[in-house]
């Protein structure tokens, strides 16, 4: 075929293009939205909810959850062009985990012994806390994964770890209508390992999907 | 050389918004400077620059969307036909490496003679009919979209969504052509 030809049909697809923020806004929406019907029908509320939403813990969880998101939401919405980066997401998401990581550990050096430090690390739900986390992020991961793959990565292991790090961030923000722990400690280690674990899906998966 | 990249964007500017004879031209103004990067740098297959100048053009245009218009377009171009051009290496299994560039060499202007793609023809005739008949007719005929479409019994509407699914197809099957 002359290329001439094919620049003819391109002109005459004129089917309107969505940028990347509102693609990755409708991502989200949807993401937040099936994190909630799960946490609703499947895992709960907690049930002192209209208690803790008064309380300032409640809503430091969901603040440091919120910022890994946009963290991932900032690196991804560069990483999807091609010639961009996403640093400013990194720097994002490494101060807020840094500061998370800072308040647990002189939150669990302030406890009696070593004894109080542990129970403050595993709380009552240690054990389901990140895998909780990630099967709520699963359903934006996969929307993000194909919304991103419509876009143009050229970074598909970066790109798929931002997306991944976007849904889990989002995911967790959710997961804390259930979620009734309120330590430093414990956010800073299994929130933490519940959004990475989804980006770090997203970059294992990145790397073979997110090709064009 | 920066005049090409002003005259480029405002023509995808333009193109972008709709302007279909301007966005037609950039394409084909890209087109040249595509088949220039590409001659360039494989020396060793003439055969398939014309190729890649045709699987980068589809990739420029679906993806235009993510060209973030206060940037360079020809950063944004020059690293479409890279990653195109990297990708092609890779499923070829060919190991080379592609030196870090500037735009500015992208946009050098010696061009070479247009040639036949083969892969595009190959990725269209395995299209469902329908698709495939519409595509010859807007390419070849210059039809519009809405007589297009009537010839194949469709509405205009519905024909603008079958092109761009066709178009969609093609760029996946081109991507899968060697793989």
């Amino acid at each position: 075929m002359r290329t001439d030809d094919l620049i003819n049909a391109l002109a005459a697809d004129g089917a309107p293009v969505r940028p990347p923020p509102r693609r990755l806004a409708a991502v989200a929406a949807a993401g937040a939205l099936t994190a909630l019907v799960l946490v609703l029908a499947w895992l709960h509320p907690r049930h002192d909810l209209g208690q803790a939403i008064q309380g300032g813990m409640f809503w430091m969880k969901a603040l440091y959850t919120a910022a890994l998101g946009l963290a991932g939401y900032l690196a991804i919405e560069r990483l999807s062009r091609p010639a961009a980066g996403g640093r400013r997401g990194w720097w994002v998401g490494g101060a807020a985990l840094a500061l998370f990581a800072v308040a647990g550990v002189v939150q669990a050096m302030g406890s009696p012994d070593i004894q109080a430090a542990l129970h403050m690390l595993r709380g009552h739900s240690w054990h389901s806390c990140s895998v909780n986390i990630l099967i709520l992020g699963l359903p934006m991961l996969a929307l993000g994964l194909v919304a991103v793959r419509g876009m143009a990565p050229t970074q598909p292991v970066a790109a798929g770890f931002a997306t991944g790090l976007f849904a889990g961030g989002v995911a967790a923000t959710v997961y804390g209508l259930h979620c009734p722990e309120s330590t430093f400690t414990f956010v800073a280690l299994w929130y933490s390992l519940g959004v990475l674990l989804p980006a770090a899906l997203g970059a294992l998966v990145g790397r073979w999907v997110l090709r064009w | 050389m920066t005049e090409t990249e002003t005259r480029l964007k405002a023509l995808m500017l333009r193109g972008l918004e709709g302007d279909a004879p301007a966005y037609r031209a950039g394409l084909a103004l890209l087109g040249t400077r595509l088949r220039a990067y590409f001659a360039r740098r494989m020396a060793g297959a003439p055969g398939d620059v014309e190729d890649l100048v045709q699987e980068t053009l589809l990739a420029v245009h679906l993806k235009r969307s993510t060209w973030d218009s206060s940037q360079s377009f020809t950063a944004w171009a020059h690293a479409v036909a890279r990653y195109k051009l990297i990708d092609h290496w890779r499923r070829r299994k060919i190991r080379q490496t592609l030196p870090i560039e500037d735009h500015i060499e992208f946009l050098a202007a010696d061009e070479p003679e247009p040639s036949v793609g083969i892969e595009l023809d190959r990725a269209l005739a395995s299209l469902p009919e329908r698709q495939r008949i519409l595509v010859s007719d807007v390419k070849l005929t210059g039809l519009s979209l809405a007589e297009a479409g009537a010839r194949a019994g469709i509405s205009e509407g519905a024909a603008k969504v079958a092109l761009h699914r066709a178009l969609k197809a093609l760029a996946e099957r081109m991507r899968r052509a060697d793989g």
